[in-house]
């Protein structure tokens, strides 16, 4: 019998790289709750592959791929933000918020304004919401991820939803923002992230 | 008071939905097809380490 070419893989001695490609869907959604635009967020994930593959050797064996990947990428995004030093305008998101539009008879929270509501809040309150709201990951991965306390995570998270509840209370108390008001807020919103 | 526990209760209906939202955003995201650029990107990286 013939020996395969190549050494069978183990969980030990398999290369992390090659799990890279099981990462890549999680990497850009994560990158898309940060960026809000799909270019910024594959140009985010592509920094992040060519950071990883050239640092692997930095990955601790036996540790979470994807908390590690996660933390590049939310590094990179930072990085990068401080570098830039301004927000560019993002017509993806814009167009994302539109897809996601539905209409809510029965009352319950229309995902349109749920979009726009997540998309302005600062990166920080969106990072911890997707971290530990939707990725699935606890409080002490997310506080690993992001440098900080775990009772920073949970007080983070905490303002992100109080955040996240006022801007949905007031689209559906009175409908204050409708219509150009609404947009000329959504502008504001921006801004004032810029300005964060 | 009563119009205080339904406050209490739409709040609460209000932060349940939105973890469910957050996680219908981010599921939808994941569901989206991971661009073909990445995976030229890793081969073209593995390329780059075999011909070391």
């Amino acid at each position: 019998m013939n020996a395969p070419s190549n050494p069978t893989s183990t969980p030990e001695t398999r290369d992390p790289r090659d799990e890279l490609p099981e990462h890549l869907g999680a990497l850009r959604a994560f990158a898309l709750s940060l960026t809000r635009n799909g270019a910024a967020a594959d140009d985010l994930v592509q920094d992040t592959i060519v950071k990883a593959w050239s640092n692997i050797e930095k990955f601790e064996r036996g540790t979470n791929l994807r908390a590690w990947l996660f933390t590049i990428l939310r590094n990179t995004f930072y990085s990068d933000r401080r570098k830039r030093k301004r927000e560019v305008p993002d017509p993806d998101g814009i167009h994302a918020a539109a897809l996601f539009e539905k209409p809510a008879h029965d009352g319950r929270l229309a995902m349109g304004d749920f979009v726009r509501a997540f998309d302005q809040l600062s990166p920080e309150h969106r990072e911890v919401l997707t971290l530990v709201g939707a990725s699935g990951f606890s409080y002490e991965e997310a506080a690993g991820m992001m440098n900080v306390a775990v009772g920073t995570v949970k007080s983070r998270a905490n303002r992100a939803r109080a955040r996240l509840c006022e801007m949905l209370e007031l689209e559906e108390g009175e409908d204050i923002l409708s219509g150009s008001d609404r947009n000329s807020l959504a502008v504001m919103g921006r801004s004032g992230v810029a300005a964060a | 008071m009563y119009s205080d526990m339904a406050e209490e209760k739409s709040k609460s209906s209000i932060k349940d939905q939105i973890n469910d939202n957050l996680k219908r955003v981010y599921e939808q995201a994941l569901q989206e097809e991971v661009p073909d650029r990445f995976k030229d990107l890793l081969a073209q990286l593995k390329a780059k380490e075999d011909g070391k």
